[in-house]
């Protein structure tokens, strides 16, 4: 079975986002870019599905500009077989990559497509669900647990109190969460490797999907900021201040 | 105009997010139609008629429809689509797994976890866990939208609705189904609309320690427990109480952070709260910088005198 999984090329998660003064958007110029974190789970999961036979090849894929091919190589490295560049420089929505992703499935035939639950920098938290809807299949969203035997998926899901768990019938979208893998690392002799995998850049057309955003980003603020507080030496002193000032106890 | 709100319940009971929605969908303006899709739920469709501004309850029961399960409830509410202009739903789980599939269904981009209308096309909206934000405009001939709760009070609930029994709409989907559920705490606060939330991080060193310090703190303030990631990663608690980016977003009046640094993947899911208290030895940690009141000491000396200094 051919496993397909998404990866996003975003601002790294330990880098504060820095926002131009006009109110066009983040000012990514210069800034350290990774895959998304949730991605690197996604990408992890088919790898050791592929380590336990259950999965014989692995497609990354990612939908944005040429730097984007970076976080493609270090997919290659970590164990993906061959990857491709859906090309768009301008920036993209999940229902233009759920677009992408289906055209893809269906050009190359995938029985599982593996996701993040969410991109850290639009936090949209849709674009599985999206693709399951256009493909016609059944989604598991915020798996923690995938086991996979024969053509059944059995993921445990969270939920929001507690853990929900799914038997789906492949293929399937299932996306991954915070605690359904911890990512390997990279060896240096995995990288030199991944140079000759093949890396495929393809236009949106000869996809025949169009990736024009719906949604018309108007502006883009800063958050309100908070208003600096108080530094209290002792209990008493807090507890002074949550009874007489802030009355909240 | 007319919106369709996907109401939220779980084992039986309307949950007070529904009661938000439906205040975000007044904003927009319309008529507001209220859905209660699952099964055995005709006590939630009769709460769910409490709330004020709804125009109208819908009540597909159904047995294709338990768990709530996206495919089956896309699926429905699909087929509900071509009556109404906006669709909406809360920023709980069942909700965003099942309504951009709804979306995609509709060829329409959804905009997620609005924090305010500014017009019936336009919204506000966090972006990279929450250091900006977006005024959208969807140019889709229809919206479906996913509203932050906490940005939204409550509607009242002195109304009488009617409500109308639907056809459930197409069978379940049979390529997925339900397995099995595990809750956590059930007897706890609800993390989500908690009035006061004691949260404790990788500063608590271990299950036990989180055990005797924050939730008998917790219980003293009648305050939900929510953790960090690192807390929720190490074993201290179930995940459902991780509070930040990609955890819960929460907004209660009094939100205490005891041995967390502020990293902004956790400030993402606390920083609306009216009232933060930190406690953390270093005095140096980012939570101080959006603290109301910050106290730079041992968390295993201040929280026991903490505890037995509340009433
Ligand atoms: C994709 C992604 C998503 C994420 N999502 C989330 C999320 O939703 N929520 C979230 O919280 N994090 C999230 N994180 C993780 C986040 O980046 C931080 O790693 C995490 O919040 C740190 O948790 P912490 O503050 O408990 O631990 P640390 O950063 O290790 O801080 C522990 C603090 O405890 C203090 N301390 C230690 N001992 C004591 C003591 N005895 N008394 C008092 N203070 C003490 C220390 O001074 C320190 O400040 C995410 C990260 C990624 C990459
Ligand atoms: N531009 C993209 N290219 C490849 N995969 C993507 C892209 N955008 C989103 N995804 C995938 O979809 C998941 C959810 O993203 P989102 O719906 O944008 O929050 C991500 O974790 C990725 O796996």
């Amino acid at each position: 079975m051919k496993a397909l999984v998404g990866v996003k090329w975003v601002l790294d998660f330990s880098v504060k986002v820095r926002l131009k003064s006009d109110g066009t958007g983040a000012d990514l110029a210069g800034a350290r870019m990774s895959m998304n974190p949730f991605d690197e789970i996604a990408l992890e999961q088919a790898i050791r599905l592929k380590e336990a036979g259950a999965v014989d090849e692995i497609v990354v894929v990612s939908v944005g500009p040429r730097p984007a091919a970076d976080i493609l190589r270090r997919a290659l490295a970590m164990g993906a077989d061959r990857a491709v560049l859906v090309r768009s420089d301008a920036p993209v929505e999940p229902l233009g990559v759920a677009k992408a992703l289906k055209s893809l499935v269906e050009r190359d035939g995938a029985g599982l497509v593996l996701l993040g639950k969410q991109a850290i920098d639009d936090d949209n938290n849709q674009t599985g669900q999206m693709l399951a809807a256009l493909l016609g299949w059944p989604q598991a969203t915020y798996a923690a647990e995938l086991a996979v035997e024969g053509n059944v998926a059995t993921v445990t899901c969270e939920s929001d109190d507690g853990l929900e768990t799914v038997r789906l019938t492949l293929p399937a979208v299932v996306t991954a969460d915070l605690r359904l893998n911890t990512p390997r690392h990279i060896s240096l002799p995995n990288i030199m490797k991944a140079k000759n995998k093949p890396l495929e850049e393809i236009a949106p057309e000869a996809l025949n999907v169009d990736l024009r955003p719906r949604l018309k980003v108007l502006r883009t603020d800063e958050p309100a900021k908070r208003r600096a507080g108080v530094m209290v030496a002792s209990v008493d002193e807090l507890l002074d201040k949550l009874r007489g000032e802030a009355k909240v106890i | 105009m007319s919106i369709l709100v996907l109401a939220d319940h779980a084992a039986g009971a309307l949950q007070p997010s529904t009661a938000r929605v439906v205040t975000a969908a007044r904003q927009i303006g319309g008529d507001v139609v209220l859905l209660v899709a699952g099964q055995n739920c005709a006590a939630v469709a009769r709460e769910a008629s409490a709330i004020d501004g709804v125009a109208r309850v819908l009540l597909a029961d159904a047995d294709a429809l338990a768990h709530q399960l996206p495919e089956a409830l896309a699926a429905l509410i699909a087929e509900l689509a071509p009556d109404y202009d906006a669709i909406l739903g809360s920023s709980g789980l069942v909700a965003k797994r099942c309504l951009p599939r709804v979306a995609a269904l509709l060829d329409v981009m959804q905009v997620s976890e609005i924090i305010a209308v500014v017009a019936p096309d336009t919204f506000r909206r966090p972006t990279y866990a929450g250091n900006a934000i977006e005024t959208v405009q969807s140019t889709d001939s229809k919206r479906v939208l996913t509203v932050r709760t906490t940005a939204f009070a409550p509607a009242g609930a002195g109304a009488s609705a009617p409500i109308e029994t639907i056809s459930p709409g197409p069978s379940g989907d049979t390529r997925s189904s339900f397995v099995g559920r595990s809750s956590t705490g059930s007897d706890r606060i609800e993390l989500g609309s908690a009035r006061r939330v004691v949260s404790g991080g990788r500063g608590l060193g271990s299950r036990e320690s989180f055990d005797k310090l924050v939730y008998p703190l917790a219980d003293k303030l009648q305050a939900a427990v929510g953790a960090s990631r690192a807390a929720v990663d190490a074993g201290y608690v179930p995940s459902d109480c991780q509070v930040g980016q990609t955890g819960k977003v929460v907004a209660p009046e009094l939100y205490l952070a005891l041995g967390i640094s502020g990293a902004i993947q956790h400030l993402a899911g606390m920083q609306d709260s009216k009232v933060i208290v930190a406690i953390n030895k270093d005095p140096d940690a980012p939570i101080f910088s959006i603290a109301d009141y910050g106290l730079a000491q041992d968390l295993f000396e201040a929280v026991p005198e903490l505890i037995a200094k509340i009433g």
